[in-house]
């Protein structure tokens, strides 16, 4: 299986209406929360690894400019000895 | 306590003047060193085992010991002195603030011989194995004996020893290291560990109370009273607890390890009502890191002093005792010719995997426990609220992914799997136990095999046991024991008196193994599964078992 970037939603407009809806009268860090909370359920929903790490590199593709690949896991924080 | 036990006595060096021999010096008298040590004895070598120290070690420390380390244990000759004075525990819960989020069940099918964990403090292990190794009387312990020069060359290593009594110098064929996380005999030869420091700090409280609270592992995130943080209870033998508070970055330990303070913090925990004492307290940080080899010519590192992980998931003290599991074997049949040194080899590219296997599990646990980011505590918080009413978030909270045996998948000593088998086992995992019953009556699997290389041949069906086919296994330059395990029914009389033989009573080695008549499985001395076949033929076994002695070049080519 591999991520589907064509058109996919059956009712778009209503899925964007619900999405925004979602976070109405949330604060941002509320609106953070959902967000979270929101792409764990998806992903359980998904459930394909391989899927999750395209949606992953898609997601983030030019974000950053030069560097498309994360840096290493979790290495904020750590430092080398 | 037991001060006979570590009582320093003057070197026969100094005493005769004249430098000492040995095939085999183990540095380091924890567990891991002490399990390397009776390993070797009980395979008939003479070790010197040497420790800078006098004494068990202070505090509990390493707590928790899974049912691999139970089982290598004992084969050591001392699980059962463990296990009962341990306190048994397979069960966990995770709490979110002041509520119950999950709980699990980490043996959740019966059959086995030990549980999932007992927890015991290491200085009751390191009492237990310094007993177990004066027994074997082939452990010559020595303490306050200092190593404080080490040459590797390429046919001995030599040390140089210091005493209360002045130094002397030793030279053995083999040196293992199990000299601790700050290991001085890495340092003595200029080699490095690398890896990751997590900046966090934890504290360590242990008390002895009378509570009724169940044996189980409870660790709360952001409890009310230890907001923003998480603690760890585990109950220990002796009505002694451990709780564990992290603390964050910016904790002070001279500060946090005063007993008013850490008292204040217990009482906060456990009520003003409850009466405790404090055992013992420490604040530590830890490191995920490993040496980039563990062999480094003829010398050797083994536990903390090789690679070291965060305490959740018990990885620590449990992948120890596993590397001297795998060491232990291979280096007693290179010192009885029974094995190419190459064997050796062998120790670094199995054991290397599993560190890297316990560190990524262990810093994937830290990075959970202490997010490293907003966005990362979000995705924490996420889950944690998420866990309560969705099943599939529990697998996403991670409060230590609890010890497993390490499986050495592509083990250059196995040969690959020729034939189909359908069990979730795969060659290069532990034994998996299976409930039998001998000729005597109920037996365990896990008791049959180790410490020399075994064959199990299953029967079934109206066929008569290959008897002349089976002894066979027996004769060759390397020997295999032959077991016979017999499905219900099977006639455990068709089979020599002097061949061990089993009967499945409830199915499970079948199920197990996924065993057909005929189905035969060849464990290596430190229980791992080396090789299984569909039909038994001789020439097979003895093939693989020259492979994994490494004594023949042309099968390792053949691959």
């Amino acid at each position: 299986m591999t991520l589907i970037t064509d058109a996919h939603l059956a009712r778009p407009d209503d899925f964007y209406e619900a999405l925004l809806h979602a976070h109405r009268g949330l604060s941002e860090e509320q609106s953070q929360l959902l967000n979270a909370r929101l792409i764990l359920l998806l992903a359980n929903h998904v459930g394909d690894l391989d899927v999750l790490r395209e949606a992953l590199a898609a997601a983030r593709a030019g974000i950053i400019d030069q560097e498309s690949q994360p840096p290493g896991t979790g290495s904020g924080g750590k430092e080398s000895t | 306590m037991h001060s006979e036990l570590f009582a320093y006595r003057k070197a026969p060096e100094l005493v005769s003047g004249k430098g000492g021999r040995y095939r085999v010096v183990v540095v380091g008298a924890g567990p891991v060193g002490l399990c390397a040590a009776i390993d070797l004895a009980q395979h008939g070598i003479d070790v010197l085992l040497v420790d800078e120290d006098n004494k068990a070690s202070e505090g509990s420390r390493a707590i928790c010991f899974s049912q691999r380390t139970l089982e290598i244990l004992d084969r050591l000759g001392c699980g059962e002195r463990v296990v009962r004075k341990g306190v048994v525990w397979k069960h966990g819960k995770v709490f979110l603030r002041d509520r119950l989020l999950y709980q699990f069940d980490l043996q959740p099918e019966a059959g086995h011989k030990r549980p999932a964990f007992i927890n015991l403090q290491q200085y009751y292990l390191e009492q237990f194995l310094v007993e177990r190794a004066i027994e074997t009387r082939r452990v010559d312990l020595r303490w306050r004996n200092r190593v404080i020069s080490v040459v590797s060359g390429t046919h001995n290593v030599t040390l140089t020893i210091h005493t209360p009594d002045g130094d002397y110098s030793v030279e053995c064929d083999y040196l293992v290291a199990a000299d601790g996380a700050r290991s001085p005999i890495r340092s003595l030869l200029g080699l490095e560990v690398t890896g990751q420091v997590f900046r966090d700090r934890f504290l360590i409280a242990d008390v002895r109370m009378e509570a009724d609270f169940p044996t189980e592992r409870w660790f709360w995130f952001d409890p009310p009273f230890h907001p923003n943080q998480s603690v760890l209870l585990h109950r220990q033998a002796d009505n002694v607890w451990r709780i564990d508070f992290q603390l964050g970055w910016d904790a002070d330990p001279e500060i946090e390890t005063q007993p008013d303070r850490v008292i204040s913090r217990i009482r906060a925990m456990l009520g003003e009502a409850r009466p405790f004492t404090l055992e013992w307290v420490s604040v530590y940080t830890f490191r995920c890191q490993r040496m980039r080899r563990f062999r480094h010519g003829r010398v050797f590192f083994l536990g903390d002093a090789a690679h070291q992980v965060s305490p959740f998931g018990a990885r620590g003290a449990n992948s120890g005792i596993q590397d001297a599991d795998n060491f232990g074997w291979k280096l007693a049949h290179v010192l009885k010719a029974a094995a190419s040194d190459r064997l050796l080899d062998s120790y670094d590219a199995e054991r290397v995997p599993a560190a890297d296997e316990n560190i990524l599990n262990s810093s994937r646990s830290t990075d959970f426990i202490t997010p490293k980011s907003n966005i990362s505590r979000t995705f924490r918080d996420a889950a944690l609220q998420l866990a309560r009413t969705h099943p599939f978030a529990r697998t996403l909270v991670n409060s230590g992914r609890l010890s497993v045996p390490h499986t050495y998948l592509g083990s250059p000593l196995d040969s690959g799997d020729h034939d189909s088998f359908s069990a979730k086992m795969s060659l290069g995992a532990a034994c998996i136990d299976v409930p039998l019953t001998g000729r005597a009556g109920p037996a365990w699997l896990i008791d049959q095999i180790g410490n020399h290389f075994v064959c199990i041949y299953y029967a079934g069906g109206d066929r008569l046991p290959p008897n002349s086919l089976i002894e066979c296994l027996r004769d060759g330059a390397i020997a295999a024991e032959p077991i016979v395990i017999g499905t219900v029914g099977w006639p455990l009389t068709a089979v020599p008196e002097h061949i061990p033989a089993f009967i499945d009573t409830h199915g499970l080695f079948a199920k197990r193994y996924d065993a057909t008549p005929g189905s035969s499985y060849l464990f290596r001395p430190d229980q791992h599964l080396n090789a299984r076949w569909r039909t038994l033929d001789v020439n097979t076994v003895r093939s693989a078992l020259s492979r994994a002695s490494c004594l023949h070049a042309s099968t390792l080519a053949a691959s």
